[in-house]
């Protein structure tokens, strides 16, 4: 469905994204997991056919972007990072209009709309004004949006970043039913939970280059330990200590308010470092995520600036 | 939950629709925005003309007119020269309503073109559907001005073919001009109210409007020269009481006004596409 070869974005000096490759399949769930500015949108913009790329080759349903843009366009769903629906508009009004802009008769549209209404669990709102709606229910209309085109890929930026934990919940939820029924989607990312809970595959992004790819299971497997433990010593003494029982685990990562210990046992790690004579302030044993691999692959964490 | 509604979504004729016909659904969705303010359409359209011709054309016309006898200026009453000036500043005026708001919208307030762009919709397609529907809110505001200027008695029938559609073409040509203008707005603090204040109110009031343009001392002539309402109402008087315009005026005007527009709609088409797309 997608195909990027040494995919690159300039704007003046500043690379966006560079020469970045993958490939997406039918029916994928493909994840583009990076901190803010590792290039994500630009390359979601890119696949989206709104900005063109600088070099390297695209390939979007087996058409280039540069040339056939409209042609493309047509059969993609796009969920922006930032809701851009219309305030002046109803939930329904909205469906519509977006509707028409793909050049969908009515007949199509009318049936469609109550799918789509049903679907994103706001039926009893379909004649209400957007300013009404809450931050979860603008984006589950912002989705259904994308869907009303019957797109062959759904392009999600950031879907639940801003949400709160129950909202993102619901979302997921919307967002596996579709995986379900086999949709092809490609979802950027900053959050691990929701790469590890939405995607089959993903690249990791950073700086505008890929450094990893793979499954979420692979990639923990690949550059983190099984477990992990967190201990806390507070600020002034997590540098200190740290030396002390980096050997424990396989790995260690001092971060300014944690020590982190990469492990195959957790328990027994932490058991260690206790019978060292240390006691930390707080303590965590749990399973390595792509939180981690990130760390491993950067230095940083993915909500770092 | 299942979504299978599908088939129409996918066919060849449906894509090349989409891609032929994007200003029609851009000016759809933006004659249905407007429906929502379709009272305060109504009731600009209407109270403009008659507070103006009431409070101006008939107040001030009448000391006009007492001073200088019934053959005020041009040698016509005071309301028939005012009519052809007030009837184009509204299709301007009214225009601006339907460009400025919807394009810093669209850009800064709620992205919208940036999801219309992600359709298969070009960002010229968008800036062309915003000025086809700031068309016919210009249609709507010359016929009323129009049908008060008959009421009023300050034209006749035969003006209706003539007036109103100068009106229209300096309300078209300006909508243009205002597009592109408004396409490059980065930061809309104080943008609108800026545009009122240097470029509506001396164009308003230094176009010869209420008069001759021809009264005012050689230093500010200029601004008429180069104003549209100027090029426009010296056509409007011309077509409807047959003031005196020499035929290579009546070009000049003419191709000023037609020159606004295309240049506006080239380079506003030009702006909205790179914008949306960088």
């Amino acid at each position: 469905m997608i195909s990027a070869n040494g995919l690159t974005k300039r704007y003046g000096d500043f690379t966006a994204v560079d020469g970045i490759d993958f490939e997406v399949a039918r029916g994928e769930s493909f994840g583009i997991l990076g901190p803010n500015g590792a290039g994500k949108s630009t390359t979601m913009r890119m696949i989206a056919a709104t900005l063109l790329r600088t070099s390297g080759d695209l390939t979007i349903l087996g058409k280039d972007p540069s040339r056939e843009g409209p042609a493309i366009r047509a059969h993609l769903g796009v969920v922006p990072q930032q809701d851009n629906n219309d305030a002046e508009l109803t939930v329904r009004e909205n469906l519509y209009v977006y509707g028409r802009y793909f050049g969908l008769p009515r007949s199509y549209l009318k049936p469609r709309i109550e799918e789509l209404l049903a679907f994103a669990q706001l039926e009893d709102k379909r004649d209400t004004k957007i300013d009404a709606l809450s931050g979860g229910m603008k984006r589950r209309l912002t989705i259904a949006r994308g869907l009303i085109n019957d797109p062959e890929i759904l392009m999600l930026d950031e879907p639940t970043t801003g949400l709160d934990p129950q909202a993102r919940h619901i979302l997921w939820d919307r967002l596996f039913r579709l995986k379900e029924d086999g949709a092809t989607l490609v979802v950027t990312t900053h959050h691990m939970d929701e790469a590890e809970q939405l995607c089959d595959r993903l690249v990791v992004m950073d700086r505008g280059h890929v450094v990893a790819e793979g499954t979420p299971a692979s990639l923990i497997r690949e550059y983190a330990s099984k477990e992990v433990v967190e201990v806390r010593f507070g600020s002034d003494r997590n540098a200190e200590i740290a030396p002390l029982i980096a050997d424990i685990g396989e790995r260690a990562e001092i971060l300014p308010d944690r020590i982190l210990i990469y492990t195959e046992a957790g328990e027994e790690s932490l058991q260690a470092i206790v019978a060292r004579g240390f006691s930390p302030v707080t303590s965590l044993v749990r399973r390595s995520s792509l939180e981690d691999v990130f760390l491993r692959l950067t230095g940083r964490t993915l909500e770092d600036e | 939950m299942s979504l299978v509604t599908r088939a129409p979504a996918h066919s060849p004729e449906v894509d090349s629709r989409a891609a032929r016909r994007g200003a029609l659904y851009v000016a759809e969705y933006r004659l249905r925005s407007m429906w929502k303010w379709r009272r305060s359409i109504i009731t600009d359209g209407l109270g403009n003309p008659i507070l103006y011709l009431t409070s101006i054309g008939l107040g001030v016309g009448s000391l006009v007119n007492a001073n200088l006898g019934p053959t005020g200026i041009d040698g016509v009453p005071y309301l028939v020269f005012l009519a052809p000036a007030l009837i184009t500043a509204a299709a301007m005026q009214g225009v601006m309503n339907e460009i400025m708001f919807p394009t810093l919208a669209g850009f800064l307030w709620d992205k919208g073109f940036f999801a219309m762009r992600a359709t298969p919709i070009s960002g010229g397609q968008i800036a062309d559907g915003l000025l086809l529907a700031a068309s016919a809110r210009i249609v709507f505001t010359s016929v009323v001005y129009w049908l008060v200027l008959l009421a009023f008695g300050a034209v006749g029938w035969s003006s209706a073919l003539t007036l109103i559609p100068v009106a229209i073409l300096a309300g078209i040509s300006w909508g243009a001009a205002m597009l592109a203008a408004t396409a490059n707005v980065k930061d809309d603090s104080g943008f609108i109210s800026l545009v009122m204040r240097i470029v509506i109110m001396p164009m308003f009031l230094f176009s010869g409007t209420f008069y001759p343009l021809s009264t005012l001392p050689i230093a500010v002539q200029w601004i008429g020269w180069i104003s549209p309402l100027w090029h426009a109402t010296e056509l409007g008087r011309w077509l409807s009481y047959g003031m005196a315009m020499p035929p290579w005026q009546v070009a000049i005007s003419l191709a000023y006004l037609i020159a606004l527009g295309v240049l506006g709609l080239i380079l506003a088409r030009r702006r909205f596409e790179r914008r949306l797309t960088s």
